[in-house]
């Protein structure tokens, strides 16, 4: 047996292969690598500010000649510029609203499911009471009573997602909790909280970035949808949302203001649903849809 | 018979269930509406403060916070929101008995083109698994998923009533014609989700034992889909229609607006933007309600019809 030439593959490595055989969201993924790095510096390299009105060139059409690429709004500014910052806005917020949503997701779903008991009980009833709640609606009931803030719009997006975390959190460690790495850190005597810290978590991580890279365009479309009701972020600052609410408004003179946001958005959830269900076939592959 | 028996035992459970849900709605709608600044009588120019005092003595605003409290769950037991602050003589029950209608009707078409549409594109996918059948309607369908409804409503407009002018671009009448627009554009994430839901469930039963015995008895094709195949594969699409219907009345906010449909949702932004605290609230329970009251119905369609599931055991 010559078994030293043998390098054995963790279930990482396959993972990760699996994915790269997956075309859809190994594309998806490069573009939107190039979507990231042209958003944050994008804005940077071009010749237009986002708010500067250029009264020369309102309502221009997509032209080389003006210099306004992707044309200019009704106050003339530039439709590209606006995008790009819309964009670095919408990212962020799909960032840190999904990085909320996982904290309290991850934290409520391990304790509940390594408590268990009367403990997990109380906790999951819980979930599912707010769950069958209408949260679209306070969410806008929030940003109604409190005004439009940005970081409002961060935490009551994130609150709204935590639960489905929770949930499959909390099943992967009813599961974990029986093996025999937890039942020797038990014999060990390591503390619960560190149990849960050391050994849990860390072997729920395939679940929890297949579950947060679906989140993310989830989130992308709450706040889109915020804004494009004029509830989410204010002016000058701008999102995609905000963007298509404005050139929905001028779809008839300047179908432009609005092609052009409402593409990159669409692309951009396009992607991350293919990055995430490519994710979720490589890291687990018994569960396909 | 103890299979009958032990649905209704989850439904009662389920029942009882319903009830700290709703609470903890109207407690928090009836919180926030107290922090919101602002009140009903706000006006450019202040009132004297006799009529204030007496306007709050008539609608009990002098009274502690806990009995007004308790006197709002009274009302809400009774489906009485309260007056509008904005919509000056109407109550927030008549605004809903106004915009409901209209919502229900094209939200309720709206799920049912989206479940039909939905399960034949889903089903005939599975059946050509692997095909570019399969792959071009899962590639339709995740752009469905993906395009937001109120990119896909203007996109709509853009193209049926500026360009090729064949249907009025929004307002409502009540006409069909007028309907098809918004119809369409809140049924696309729905049809998308569903045809998904059905491919993935059905090419699962497809493989499972009593389909090979179905086949191998030589029953036709087409009676192996039907009347075997058929009905487990779209246990999970019933499954999905509690979730679908939050949905359709989340997205009918949008779709409404866009529109231009006097519909509950277009009440509801204009009460938003307005500050209009009661019919936002109203609308908020009322659609809490509504969706609380659905779930139920779906989870009971699911175990009537679902033969594994019986409540009889705890899960």
């Amino acid at each position: 047996m010559e078994l030293g030439d043998v390098k054995g593959r963790s279930p990482w490595e396959d993972a990760w292969h699996r994915l790269l055989k997956n075309r859809a969201a190994v594309t998806s993924a490069i573009i939107m690598g190039v979507m990231v790095v042209v958003v944050v510096l994008g804005p940077m390299l071009s010749p237009w500010e986002g708010d500067f009105t250029d009264w020369d060139h309102t309502f221009s059409p997509p032209s080389f000649a003006t210099g306004h690429w992707f044309g200019t709004d009704a106050v003339g500014r530039d439709i590209l510029v606006r995008t790009l910052e819309g964009g670095r806005i919408s990212l962020l917020v799909g960032l840190v609203a999904t990085l909320v949503s996982l904290a309290i997701g991850v934290t409520y779903g391990s304790v509940a499911g390594y408590y268990g008991g009367y403990t997990d009980r109380v906790m999951m009833r819980a979930v599912d009471i707010v769950y069958a709640m209408p949260f679209m609606f306070f969410v806008i009931l929030l940003m109604v009573v409190f005004g439009r803030n940005i970081f409002l719009i961060f935490v009551a997006i994130g609150a709204i997602n935590w639960l489905d975390m929770a949930r499959i959190v909390r099943g992967q460690t009813l599961s974990l909790k029986n093996t025999e790495f937890v039942e020797a850190a038990q014999a060990c005597g390591v503390q619960r909280r560190d149990i849960i810290v050391r050994h849990i978590v860390p072997n729920l991580l395939g679940v929890v970035i297949v579950y947060a890279t679906l989140t993310i365009p989830q989130v992308i479309l709450v706040e889109s949808f915020l804004s494009f009701l004029g509830l989410g972020v204010q002016e000058p600052m701008s999102s995609w949302g905000a963007l298509v609410n404005d050139g929905a408004q001028d779809l008839e003179s300047a179908p432009w203001t609005l092609i052009f946001p409402a593409l990159v958005l669409t692309v951009t959830l396009y992607c991350f649903n293919y990055i995430g269900d490519g994710l979720r076939d490589a890291l687990d592959p018994k569960d396909r849809l | 018979m103890t299979g009958h028996a032990g649905i209704l035992r989850h439904a009662i459970q389920r029942l009882l269930g319903v009830i700290p849900t709703l609470l903890v709605l109207v407690t928090i709608a009836f919180f926030l509406i107290r922090v919101a600044p602002g009140g009903p009588f706000d006006a450019e120019k202040a009132l004297p403060a006799e009529i204030q005092a007496n306007l709050n003595v008539k609608y009990h605003l002098d009274e502690p916070l806990v009995q007004q409290y308790l006197r709002y769950l009274g009302q809400i037991l009774t489906f009485d929101f309260g007056p509008s602050f904005q919509y000056k003589d109407w109550t927030v029950n008549e605004l809903i008995g106004e915009g409901f209608p209209v919502s229900l009707t094209v939200g309720g078409l709206a799920m049912l083109l989206a479940f039909v549409v939905g399960t034949v594109i889903g089903v005939t996918a599975a059946l050509r698994q692997n095909t570019a059948v399969d792959y071009g309607s899962m590639g339709f369908a995740m752009l469905g998923i993906s395009i937001p409804n109120f990119v896909i409503a203007p996109l709509l407009i853009l193209l049926f009533a500026v360009f090729l002018g064949w249907l009025p671009a929004g307002g409502w009448d009540w006409s069909l014609n007028r309907m098809v627009l918004p119809v369409i554009t809140l049924a696309l994430p729905v049809i998308a989700y569903v045809a998904r839901l059905t491919r993935g469930s059905m090419i699962e039963v497809l493989h499972s034992n009593f389909i090979r015995t179905a086949r191998a008895k030589g029953l036709p094709e087409r009676a192996v889909i039907l009347q075997h195949a058929l009905k487990p594969a779209l246990l999970p699409v019933i499954s999905f229609m509690g979730p679908a219907t939050a949905g359709l009345i989340t997205g009918s906010v949008i779709v409404e607006r866009i529109y231009a449909i006097p519909g509950l949702g277009s009440y509801f932004v204009q009460g938003a933007l307005n500050r209009d605290y009661t019919l936002v609230m109203g609308v908020v329970i009322f659609y809490g309600l509504l969706i609380i009251l659905l779930n139920f119905t779906v989870d009971m369609l699911y175990a009537w019809l679902n033969p594994k599931i019986r409540y009889d055991e705890k899960r």
